[in-house]
């Protein structure tokens, strides 16, 4: 009885700090106050001054002093008791054809299940994510989208063909594999038509096979020349050869050129999904600008944004297509890569074959197609754009709300010519010779006995930072060993600078 | 030749029909009995007599502090608005089913923009002293064919708190009206049996220019932003929302399907979009605007409140469209919801993406067939006919007048 007046007014004086209102009239209602309220008024006062005496709330203490049970793990007994001497009122129902009021309210239907006060709050022994429901949100998830997809994603989706031309260096391995999972997660039907320079190889081969798509894998027979006009020629041959594949497969979908140093966001291939018969999308240009001169630096200082050049379709006012946006080359005249490993910057063509989409049944032999598609056995020379495929340029249509979405970027990176790398980037044998990092985080663990050492003194430079970095990882996963280090470290000292890192 | 006339009947009745089916692939309607209800319209069922008030009552208090017309409770003050141009109001009393008093009682702003509940008893009783002295109408049945508008916490127990709201009770004098609020649990006592459940008042346009792409795709799981724990007037936990909320945070905020804090992001709306569920747990009341905003914006709301009467519950079955979590079963919740089919996760958010159930949550301006307003007065007409026991003899009294605190006694 004591403890739940105490409470009352315990509370009475929480919810007034709620409203932050001045006159409480509402609590304290009437003109006099009874004796006992006075009482209460006169110990609420004393404990607030023993409280601060104290330095906490010394009703605080009292109520724990006097509770049996801990708060996190059930339900408080007592002041459930408590709550249910307060409950008989909200027990009594508001019209007369209602429930005899209980004095304890039991789980009955007739009477609330809803107590009013403290409640316990309840955590399970475990209460951390349990990995199958997790997984089977998962799989929710999917479903709610896969339906979304299909009530207000594109309509009845087509499939989409990829040409992509390669060929085996340093680099196809990190171009690739973007390209690659890229395509893996299109919601849409893929075919992926692969044109290798050089002949079919097993690099490639296993390369994309880890894919799990769709992919026809064919070679070319010459090899791709050292300087980048020659490149770019020989990749429109490619990709003609990979548009005949299509016509002589009959496949039936949309034809998108991936070339495979380029970056595409997954709204690409819903927006091509609106390609009627030849759709052109702004491909944004990533210029590699690593070694820019200093005058083209001031240049950009100049503007005051300097924008990323854009090269796509441009329209008038009414959303019809007007021209193109191209590549402005002269800022780099006379500075830009000529060989593929130059360090200059590497342009791209007036318009790149990368921002255009086709309807594979332009390709066909047969069939209704629009009559100003030039036939692509008749083309055989060189096509300066993928322009040339089509008589009249008026037919294309601009997508990615009229050219004004950038799709994808265009980029060339290339190692140098003469760079090497292990085949299928599988070190094997593996490496022998282990040199110790400054530290180890495992200084306890026992030394391991080198095997004699493989010379690596004739390889050249780009390849030694690469072959020191793996070895570095590797010898920090080893132990470190003591003695027969500080030989080795003397013999490889050309490598200790990079060791440092 | 009749054969062939109706055979050719048939066909064309079945080609119509499942033309007619396939028109709304999407969105499903909730046909039956409680479905239909929806799309019913008031007009021509009943008659609504606005009292006239002095401006005491409603336009000065809403001069005062125009606040009023955006916070949650400004059902009251919208329902006014609809009513006086409303085609089901009279102006001939005589004739009228249902007596409106237009009362801004939750209109007393503390600077904070809460509501304070102290003088709305008196106010009430000072208006209904008025209204039963000018017109005969209030005496002829003691307010049993009156409707008022109170959207208060706790309705017209008029207090924040819930055990003082208990005390206080319904206002004696409003016992036999019929209450349009936006509190209600079972077997309580500020809710009374025939009292009309509505939902908070949320901004139309606000939510309509947050809305996001349709094919946005749903990647979060479960969404909810709100206090957990109550600092201020609650510090230890467990009185605060009986603790729900509490168990919500304690045992699902290492999960990663669960995206729930108490911040206060700009981009609600639009996450509330890309959610598959969303929390409607209990406050310090059971109702939350939460609701609604779920519904509108396509998110299975998961309600955990025990015994909670949701809006208009007698037209929107709302079994189909939420999950209804017991407050003991909140340390399960990650197994209770991601045990539920996918199929029946597809169906609820094809119910909830049928645009008269988002329209049954709203309070527009101007009024749409089928909004809240309309549900209102669906709910007062499907009362009707009055019995007949509700008209008293001349003399009766059944309200006791002076009952209640001593302090709502005093005149207004």
């Amino acid at each position: 009885m004591k403890l739940s007046a105490l409470q009352q007014s315990y509370l009475g004086r929480r919810s007034n700090s709620f409203r932050s209102s001045g006159p409480l009239d509402s609590s304290s209602d009437g003109a006099f106050k009874s004796p006992a309220a006075v009482f209460w008024l006169v110990l609420h006062g004393l404990s607030c001054l023993i409280s601060l005496l104290l330095g906490f709330r010394f009703s605080r203490l009292v109520f724990l002093l006097l509770s049996t049970s801990s708060t996190y793990t059930s339900p408080f007994h007592s002041p459930t008791e408590l709550a249910k001497t307060l409950d008989i009122r909200s027990v009594i129902p508001a019209d007369p054809v209602g429930n005899v009021p209980l004095p304890f309210p039991n789980k009955t239907a007739t009477n609330s299940r809803v107590v009013v006060g403290r409640h316990g709050i309840r955590i399970r022994p475990w209460p951390h994510p349990n990995p199958v429901e997790v997984m089977k949100a998962h799989r929710i998830i999917e479903r709610v989208q896969t339906e979304q997809r299909l009530q207000f994603g594109v309509k009845d989706p087509r499939k989409i063909i990829v040409v992509t031309p390669t060929y085996v260096r340093t680099f196809q391995s990190l171009h690739l594999t973007g390209v690659m999972h890229s395509l893996m997660l299109v919601p849409y039907d893929l075919v992926w038509i692969v044109v290798e320079a050089g002949g079919v190889s097993n690099e490639t081969a296993s390369l994309i096979a880890k894919s799990g798509l769709r992919i026809i894998h064919v070679g070319f027979s010459q090899r791709m020349p050292n300087s980048w006009d020659e490149r770019h020629k020989l990749e429109t041959k490619m990709r003609l050869r990979g548009l005949r594949i299509v016509r002589e497969k009959i496949l039936d979908g949309i034809v998108i050129f991936a070339d495979d140093s380029n970056m595409h966001s997954m709204e690409l291939f819903d927006e091509i999904q609106n390609a009627k018969w030849f759709g052109a999308v702004s491909v944004g240009i990533l210029a590699n600008s690593a070694n820019i001169d200093e005058t083209v630096v001031e240049k950009r200082g100049e503007e005051e944004n300097p924008r990323m050049p854009v090269q796509g379709p441009a329209c008038n006012v009414s959303n019809m297509l007007a021209g193109w946006h191209t590549f402005n080359t002269l800022p780099f005249a006379g500075k830009s890569a000529v060989y593929i490993d130059d360090r200059a910057t590497v342009l791209p063509r007036k318009l790149e074959w990368s921002g255009f989409v086709l309807n594979s049944r332009l390709l066909w032999k047969d069939g209704d197609k629009p009559e100003w598609m030039k036939d692509i056995d008749t083309l055989d020379g060189d096509i300066e754009s993928p322009l040339d495929l089509v008589k009249d340029p008026s037919v294309v249509e601009p997508l990615g709300s009229c050219g004004r979405r950038v799709l994808l970027w265009w980029l060339r990176v290339e190692a140098r010519a003469d760079s090497k790398f292990p085949p299928r980037w599988i070190i094997d044998p593996p490496l022998e010779v282990t040199v110790p990092s400054k530290r180890t985080p495992w200084p306890d663990t026992p030394p391991e006995l080198p095997s004699h050492k493989k010379p690596v003194i004739g390889i050249q430079e780009p390849i030694i930072k690469h072959t020191t970095k793996t070895r570095t990882s590797r010898s920090k996963r080893r132990s470190k060993r003591k003695h027969d280090e500080t030989r080795t470290d003397r013999r490889t000292t050309g490598f200790d600078k990079t060791l440092q890192n | 030749m009749r054969k062939w006339f109706w055979g050719f009947l048939f066909i064309a009745f079945g080609f119509v029909c499942s033309i007619a089916a396939e028109r709304n692939p999407r969105t499903e309607r909730i046909s039956g009995s409680a479905g239909d209800v929806l799309e019913d319209d008031p007009v021509g069922r009943l008659k609504v007599y606005v009292y006239e008030l002095p401006s005491k009552y409603n336009k000065k208090i809403l001069q005062k502090d125009p606040r009023c017309l955006s916070h949650m409770f400004a059902a009251e003050i919208y329902m006014h608005r609809f009513l006086l141009s409303s085609p089901v109001r009279t102006l001939n009393p005589e004739e009228a089913d249902w007596f409106y008093t237009p009362i801004y009682a939750t209109c007393d702003l503390t600077p904070t923009g809460l509501p304070l509940p102290f003088k709305s008893p008196r106010m009430v009783r000072s208006a209904i002293q008025l209204i039963s002295s000018s017109w005969p109408y209030w005496n002829r049945t003691e307010g049993a064919d009156h409707f008022f508008v109170v959207p208060h916490d706790f309705g017209a127990c008029f207090h924040y708190q819930e055990e003082k709201a208990i005390e206080r009770g319904i206002l004696p004098i409003l016992q036999r009206a019929t209450l349009v609020q936006t509190f209600g649990q079972r077997n309580h006592v500020c809710l009374n049996e025939g009292s009309i459940t509505i939902p908070p008042y949320a901004p139309p346009q606000k939510m309509q220019a947050r809305q996001i792409p349709l094919d946005t795709p749903r990647s979060i799981f479960v969404y909810f932003r709100g206090l957990f724990y109550d600092v201020n007037n609650d510090p230890e936990g467990g009185y605060y929302a009986r603790g729900a909320r509490a168990a919500v945070w304690e045992n699902f905020k290492n999960n990663p399907l669960f995206d729930i804090s108490t911040e206060h992001p700009t981009t609600y709306y639009e996450d509330m979009q890309r959610a598959i569920f969303c929390l409607c747990p209990l406050g310090w009341a059971p109702w939350s605007p939460r609701l609604v905003e779920a519904v509108v914006f396509g998110c299975i709301p998961v309600i955990i409140a025990d015994d909670i009467v949701l809006p208009f519950a007698d037209a929107i079955p709302w079994e189909e469209i939420g999950v209804f979590v017991a407050e003991e079963d909140v340390p399960k919740l990650d197994t209770i919801l991601t045990s539920i089919p996918p199929e029946v996760i597809l169906r609820k958010q094809r119910l909830l993406a049928n645009p008269s159930m988002k329209r049954a949550m709203l309070f527009p301006q101007p009024a749409l067939p089928g909004d809240a307003f309309h549900q209102i007065l669906n709910g007062l007409a499907r009362k009707l006919p009055h019995q007949k026991s509700i008209y008293l003899k001349p003399g009766e009294k059944i309200l006791n007048w002076t009952a209640g605190p001593v302090g709502d006694l005093k005149p207004w």
